[in-house]
Parts: C-alpha cells; structure tokens; sequence
C-alpha cells in the first residue's frame, strides 16, 4: 500500500522584505495509514511550516506533497490540526470555539454538543466549558484547541507542540489519551489516525511515535529518520526501559551532529 | 466604597470650582448677561415657562437617531470595503472626499432639501459620525490574526461564514471604540442641526436666547445637552459592555 503523505523534494522558500528565507530543502518523507510520526528538531528549522505545506495551508516553492494519493494544492479535508499558538476565539465560550470547526464546516453544532462534552472532560475542562477563552491558563487553552482538533474526528490530526505548554505530568497524562484518541489499541488497516506531531521533548517523541524524524537547523533537511520498535500499548513504564533510554540518546545525538 | 473615593478628588474640584465662580461673579460683579452665575443657572433650569423636557427630549431623539443611522452605515460600508477589493476601490476615495467636507457647513442644504423637523438633524449628525465607524469597521475586518483565517481554511469554510464566525466578531472593539466617538458627533450634529433652523430642541433654546441676552437660560440649555450627551455616551459603553463582554476597549 502506498503512503497516506508524501513528500518528493519538498522545499520552502519564504519571500520577506529582508530577502528570502529558505525554511526548508529537499525534504523526502513518507507517512503510512494509520502512523504515528513524531518531527524534533531545533527552533525556527521549520517544522510549523512543514505541517502547514501538508494541511495545504502554504504552498511548497518546491517538490510534491501528497495526501491519500491527491497533489496537496489547496486545504485538505478532514484534517485536525493543532497550530502551534491556541488560536481559540476570545468573543466564544470554550464549549463554543469546540464546536467551530462543526459551524465552519457547515454541519449542527447541536449534534456534536455531546462530543465537544465528552473531549473536554477527557483533557481535564470539564468544569471550563462554559468560561471565555481569557480566563484559562496558557495550557488549558492549548488542551481547549486540542479538543477543538478533535471534533469531526479526523482521519488525519496534524499537530503542532500540542502540549509544549503543559506541565510534565499533564504533558504525560496527555501523551497516554492521545493514544487513546489515535486508538494504538486498535489494530488493522484504517483502525488508527494518522498523526503528524510537532515536538521538542525528545522523550515524548519516543513515547509516542512508531518513527521519529529528526531535522536540521535551518533550512530544514532530515538529518535521520528513527524507527521506535517499543512494544504497544506504552505505559508509563515504557518510560523507565532501557531501549527507552537508548532511542532518546540516539535522537539526542542526530539533534546535536552537525 | 473605592470607586467612590476614586471619584471623590473630581467631584471636590468640580464644587470648588461652582463655589469660586459664584463668588467670583458676586465679588467682580460681573453682569448676568455676561456671565450667570451658578445660582442664576440653577433658577433657570427651574424655570416653568421653558418646556426643558421637551426640549431634552426632540434632541435626544435626534441623537439617538444620528448614532444610529451612523451606526448602521458605517458598519455597512466597513464591510462592503472589507467584502470586495473592487468595492474597496470604488468606495474609499469616494468616503475620504466626503470626510473632508466641512459637514457643518452642509447643514442649510439639508434644510433646504428636507425643511425643519429633525430628519435633517439627525443626518446632520450622521454624517459627521460616520466616517470612523466605515474605517474601524474595515480596519477591525481585515487585522485578524493569520492563524484564526487558517482555522476558516482548514474548514474550507464559505467567506460569509468566516466574516460571520471571525472577521466581524473581531472588529468588534474596533467598532465599539468607534462608535464612542460617533455618540459624541452625533450630539454635535444634532445642536448644529438646531442652531441652523429649529423650532425645538435644545440648540434652538441657545439660539432663542441671543435675541433675548437670556444668557442663564442658554447655560441651562448647555447643562441640559452635557446630561443628554453622557447618557447617550453611557448607554453605549454599556451596551457594548452587555453585548460584547470580552471586547475590552480602553476609555
Ligand atoms: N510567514 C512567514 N514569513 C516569513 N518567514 C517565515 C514565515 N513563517 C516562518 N518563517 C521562517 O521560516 C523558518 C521556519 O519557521 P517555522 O515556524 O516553520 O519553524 P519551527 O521549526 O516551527 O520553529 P519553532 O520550533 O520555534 O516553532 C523561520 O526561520 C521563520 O523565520
Ligand atoms: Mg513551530
């Protein structure tokens, strides 16, 4: 079977007033169905920007992008992206800017109520439904557009330092819903999302994802791309193995070669 | 009570001030003519023969109407430049020429076109408070935050929907702030409206006084307007307080 995304020499080159900044060059990678794929690498080397080419929210300067077998030239559908800032609307309830990408895409928001319920009990804002964006912390919020991500159930979540504002034992609790929500219990073609997700903490890549990329200071290029043969379902003892430890230097180590 | 004793050092001052001028106009012996003193101001506003209420009330509506007239046309034009970069070019040289028109000195035409009545008031003030109302509404449509319009994107959201859900609840504070600055023109155009030709209201009770030197019954009529005015002016912090809770706008 084919890859779900592909990237054929992928590179981005932005136009600004001070001259071109190249972000990204000659970036090769395939995601297959139902993966989780973790990116690392340093600030500015142009992950965000990466995530946005797929979404089809930035045209590449370069290359080919595509997502279930189409050329990515305009928005995709059905896709959950998580930006990197919260971007939840201020003038809306939590529960509400839950439930905008139902209103933006033109389906009952009353029909996914339950839904938008259930996701923010899952991260912990039960009792934060009703609240206006400004009277959450900074992480609240970022759970709040988690749950925003979430809501149509997309097949394919793109996710950008969902959690980089939580604290350790949240970021970890999170890492175990997500999961959850990407459904690593489950089995079989089609039974998981297929996740694109945006890090800087090495060990919540190895955690998480089946492959780990590691990039280059800018202009981005792969430096390596790491397989994370953990056994599955991870637990918090995952965390505490040696081969845990082990695949967390190597990632460290491809992140410090230059 | 410290909003209370914020307001305190003001209200001292402004009792102060009422307290120096009486005696001022008592000790220098300045005719009333002149200068009424406060006590003279005071009598005046008592006075039965001068119908405040109605007056009060012809400018109030005036005002009311001005503010809303500007409202609603500003805000429209605001989006129709924010809709359609064509609209935006056929308009906005269009709307800057009018500005620089001295509203004021349009004001016997509307008579002219309209007779007496407050019709002509009311566009009066309308007009001078539109024009800021059409800009914040344009420049609050179009300064939205990159990553919220990438959130319409994502959706492939319709462009009504996106100025529905985002761009206009994000101008909001733009248009509130300018809708302050609009309650305020609103009230010069309508005394405007009366000083050019009217038989009511309360610019017709100042220019009624010049004829008669009345000069406490036209201090009366400019209390009259401050209270008027700072209705005007409160009811629309207000509204947008109740309507908009989270667009804070400084003053
Ligand atoms: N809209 C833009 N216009 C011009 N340059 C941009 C734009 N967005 C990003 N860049 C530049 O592209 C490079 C990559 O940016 P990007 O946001 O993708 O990095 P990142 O890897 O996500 O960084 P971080 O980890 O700090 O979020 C940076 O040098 C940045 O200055
Ligand atoms: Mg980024």
């Amino acid at each position: 079977m084919g890859d779900f995304i592909t990237l054929a020499g992928v590179g981005m080159t932005y136009a600004t007033a001070s001259g071109p900044v190249e972000a990204l060059r000659d970036i090769t990678l395939g995601v297959r169905r139902g993966e989780l794929v973790a990116l690392v690498g340093p600030s500015g080397c142009g992950k965000s920007t990466l995530l946005r080419i797929v979404a089809g929210l930035r045209r590449a300067t370069l290359g080919v992008v595509t997502v279930d077998g189409r050329p990515v030239s305009r928005p995709i559908p059905e896709v959950g992206m998580v930006f990197q800032a919260p971007v939840l609307l201020k003038w809306r309830r939590v529960l509400d800017n839950v439930l905008l990408p139902a209103e933006l895409a033109g389906r009952d928001p009353s029909a996914h109520r339950g839904r938008a319920h259930a996701l923010l009990e899952l991260v912990g804002l039960g009792e934060f439904a009703a609240k206006y964006p400004t009277e959450l912390s900074g992480g609240m919020q970022q759970r709040a557009s988690l749950c925003r991500a979430l809501l149509l159930d997309p097949p394919l979540l793109l996710m950008d330092e969902p959690f980089g504002a939580l604290d350790a034992m949240t970021r970890d609790e999170m890492n175990l819903e997500l999961l959850r929500v990407w459904g690593e219990a489950r089995t079989g073609n089609g039974a998981r999302k297929t996740i694109l997700f945006v890090t800087h903490s090495i060990s919540e890549a190895v955690f998480l994802a089946d492959r780990v990329v590691v990039m280059t200071p800018r202009p981005g290029r792969i430096a390596k791309v790491l397989d994370v043969p953990l056994p599955r379902p991870r637990t918090v003892e995952t965390r505490a193995t040696a081969d845990f430890g082990a695949l967390s230097l190597k990632i460290y180590e491809a992140l410090i070669a230059r | 009570m410290p909003r209370l004793a914020g307001t305190l050092p003001s209200v001292a001052l402004f009792a102060l001030l009422l307290v120096a001028w009486q005696a001022a106009v008592g000790v220098l012996g300045i005719r009333e003519y002149l200068l009424p003193s406060p006590l003279a101001v005071a009598r005046a506003l008592g006075a039965s023969d001068i119908p405040w209420l109605s007056h009060a009330w012809t400018t109030t509506v005036e005002i009311v109407g001005a503010f809303l007239l500007a409202g609603a046309v500003g805000v429209a034009l605001g989006i129709a430049i924010a809709w359609s970069a064509l609209l935006s070019r056929a308009l906005v040289p269009f709307l800057v020429f009018v500005n620089t028109l001295p509203k004021v000195a349009v004001a016997p035409l509307f008579l002219l076109w309209l007779g007496y009545g407050i019709v002509p008031n009311m566009l009066i003030g309308a007009l001078i408070g539109f024009f800021p109302v059409v800009i914040n509404t344009a420049v609050g449509l179009s300064q939205v935050d990159e990553e919220m319009l990438d959130l319409g994107r994502v959706f492939n959201a319709p462009k009504w929907k996106v100025f529905a859900k985002i761009r206009i609840p994000n101008a909001f504070p733009y248009i509130l702030s300018a809708l302050k600055v609009t309650a305020t023109a609103a009230v010069v155009g309508a005394i405007v409206g009366e000083f050019v030709a009217s038989q009511k209201g309360l610019g017709y009770v100042i220019i009624a006084t010049q004829g008669s030197m009345n000069t406490p019954v036209a201090f009366a009529a400019l209390v009259w307007i401050s209270v008027v005015g700072l209705a005007v002016y409160g009811a629309v912090v207000l509204a947008a307080r109740w309507i908009a809770p989270w667009a804070e706008t400084s003053n």
